[in-house]
């Protein structure tokens, strides 16, 4: 499908059809006073040479993950991204990003849609996926709004405060206006979401925590799950590593009602930050209770594989202000991406690959502790861990700013108890002699 | 579309403003939709359906209805408990549009103030408010 701008014949015929002379008299509403007259002040034009050496400059002033060695993770991780997916990204076929507004027509884009639903189902062990929100704390507030709609006469969501600072204050802006109630639930001394606090509740519309959690720890999901049961709650299960669920039983073997996450991890390069992908699952007898686009495979009159949007009625463009949410549109090309990583992989490959970077975490673990940093937490973890440096982590990010080394994200700036603690994460991209060295470097 | 003069609107029900139908039934009242609500819907491909023992007061939610085209939602005629409601819908949906005033019915509710069926329409006030409306 091509996006092509109006050209000048094509303005003035509008204009004409409309009895206008000049897109001017398209804006008389609009008041003088909030008009702007004068130019833009913009620099001059540069040529393309003069262009790629400015943002080559730009580019120089910033460390990325393969010039130093980052062990940054929260939320965003730096995983090898293969050949094949960033050949097939490259294709014009593939790099329209959205889906477009005359879907069926574009059989191939919802093909690939379709392909992601099916992968990222059988990852997360769930029934049902949509064809993706914008990113990890989008899904989750979808999530809990979801919830809210299932659990019509209950106004709390409760909220693990494990998951991702970032994805609760984004739940916090959406609830903001609302009359619902966020309650948090406190972390454990080994690092996993207590429970304990939800006993006798009967107000709640879903229990969400996140596994692996903020401090890399993998939740107890049975335990998890019986609390939300006990509570009538729905059990809501985020992610920002998917990768884990290569390696460890996944939410829907939990029996959670709403699996949701990023899933920049699967093939996704960090970029700064963004775009990532927001993963969102659900049980079947839920689905017309879900947020977004659905792709379903269908056949045509002679009887042919195809694929349309499904259960549209969800939607705002037929639900008008009843829609599940306001998102109806998708991130297609990380979604794209996602499944294309994924096939790469294969099962087998993700399994290993998880291994791999569960393995070289471990390792890493036991390197500090042997150099006289303190493991804090007691739980299972993945690729991700909490980690007190002998100096704490101010003194380790200054000292190892020269070598080129990020040795993790200061623990203390969201989690003031945990203030010279550091999160740490290893993946595949990291090798043993990285490993080495960074215990080295901290050792007290 | 039905013509006004084509619609089925049986004597014995009482109407309400948003086309539901409502015939008392001993204890308890039968609700449904009418044959103008149907008809304009289209197919209807889906019903969410309340559970039993829920209690609503007048004019609040109670059930959705999802056709082809167009979602929409059925409301309490009166204040009340539910007492049955119709499973044949979940998986057939198109008795609504069959058969809309017997094995189309939705809901069963056991009404707080049985008096309150009195105060719904009758069906050439119902007809007049149609007509109104076109």
């Amino acid at each position: 499908m091509r996006y092509l701008p109006h050209t000048p014949e094509d303005i003035s015929e509008m204009l004409q059809a409309v009895k206008a002379e000049s897109l001017e008299d398209l804006f008389p509403t609009v008041p003088e006073s909030v008009r702007r007259r004068q130019d833009l002040d913009l620099p001059e034009p540069l040529t393309e040479w003069e262009l790629n050496t400015h943002m080559n400059e730009l580019a120089s002033q910033m460390s990325d993950a393969r010039s130093i060695k980052s062990f940054l993770g929260a939320g965003s991780y730096d995983h090898y991204i293969p050949a094949s997916v960033q050949y097939l990204l490259g294709r014009s076929e593939l790099s329209t990003a959205y889906t477009p507004y005359q879907p069926e027509i574009s059989q191939g884009t919802l093909q690939a849609m379709f392909e992601y639903q099916t992968l990222v189902s059988r990852l997360l062990g769930m029934e049902v996926s949509n064809a993706s929100m914008y990113d990890g704390a989008t899904a989750l507030t979808e999530a809990m709004f979801m919830s809210l709609r299932i659990k019509r006469k209950k106004n709390v969501l409760a909220v693990s405060s494990l998951v991702h600072p970032h994805y609760r204050e984004v739940l916090k802006s959406y609830l903001a206006p609302t009359s619902f109630e966020l309650v948090e639930i406190e972390a454990g001394p080994d690092g996993r979401t207590d429970l304990s606090s939800l006993k006798g509740r009967d107000d709640l519309a879903a229990v969400a925590v996140q596994s692996p959690n903020f401090f890399g720890c993998l939740e107890d999901l049975k335990a998890v799950q019986a609390a939300a049961q006990d509570t009538g709650a729905l059990f809501v299960t985020s992610f920002t590593e998917p990768l884990a669920y290569g390696l460890f039983k996944n939410p829907g073997s939990f029996g959670a009602d709403i699996a949701c996450g990023e899933g920049q991890s699967l093939g996704i390069a960090q970029s700064f930050g963004g775009p990532g992908l927001g993963i969102f699952c659900a049980r079947k007898q839920a689905v017309r209770n879900m947020p977004g686009r659905l792709v379903g495979q269908t056949t045509d009159k002679e009887g042919r594989r195809g694929f349309v949007l499904t259960l549209s009625t969800r939607e705002q463009h037929i639900r008008r202000e009843k829609a599940t949410s306001n998102i109806c549109s998708n991130q297609g090309l990380c979604a794209t991406t996602a499944a294309m990583y994924l096939a790469s992989l294969g099962g087998s490959g993700l399994r290993e690959l998880a291994s791999l970077n569960r393995d070289k975490a471990e390792y890493l673990k036991s390197q500090l502790q042997a150099a006289g940093c303190s493991l804090p937490f007691g739980a299972p973890t993945f690729n991700e861990f909490v980690v007190r440096f002998p100096g704490g982590h101010a003194e380790a990010q200054e000292q190892l700013k020269d070598k080129g080394i990020i040795p993790g994200v200061d623990l203390g700036h969201y989690y003031p108890e945990l203030e010279g603690h550091s999160l740490v994460c290893v993946t595949e991209t990291k090798s043993k002699q990285d490993l080495d060295i960074l215990a080295k470097e901290v050792s007290a | 579309m039905k013509e006004l003069s084509e619609l089925v609107l049986p004597e014995d029900r009482k109407y309400t403003s948003q086309h539901e139908w409502v015939m008392r039934q001993g204890e308890t009242v039968t609700v449904g939709i009418t044959d103008f609500a149907q008809d304009q819907l289209g197919d209807i491909v889906f019903v969410e359906l309340p559970e039993a023992g829920g209690a609503f007061e007048a004019g609040e939610e109670f059930s959705t209805l999802e056709s082809v085209k167009a979602v929409s939602e059925v409301y309490m005629p009166i204040s009340g408990e539910i007492v049955e409601v119709n499973e044949r819908l979940v998986d057939s949906p198109e008795l609504i549009n069959q058969d809309p005033y017997s094995q189309g019915w939705i809901v069963t509710i056991a009404p707080k103030d049985p008096a309150q069926v009195e105060s719904l329409m009758d069906k050439a006030a119902y007809l007049e408010m149609l007509k109104g409306e076109a």
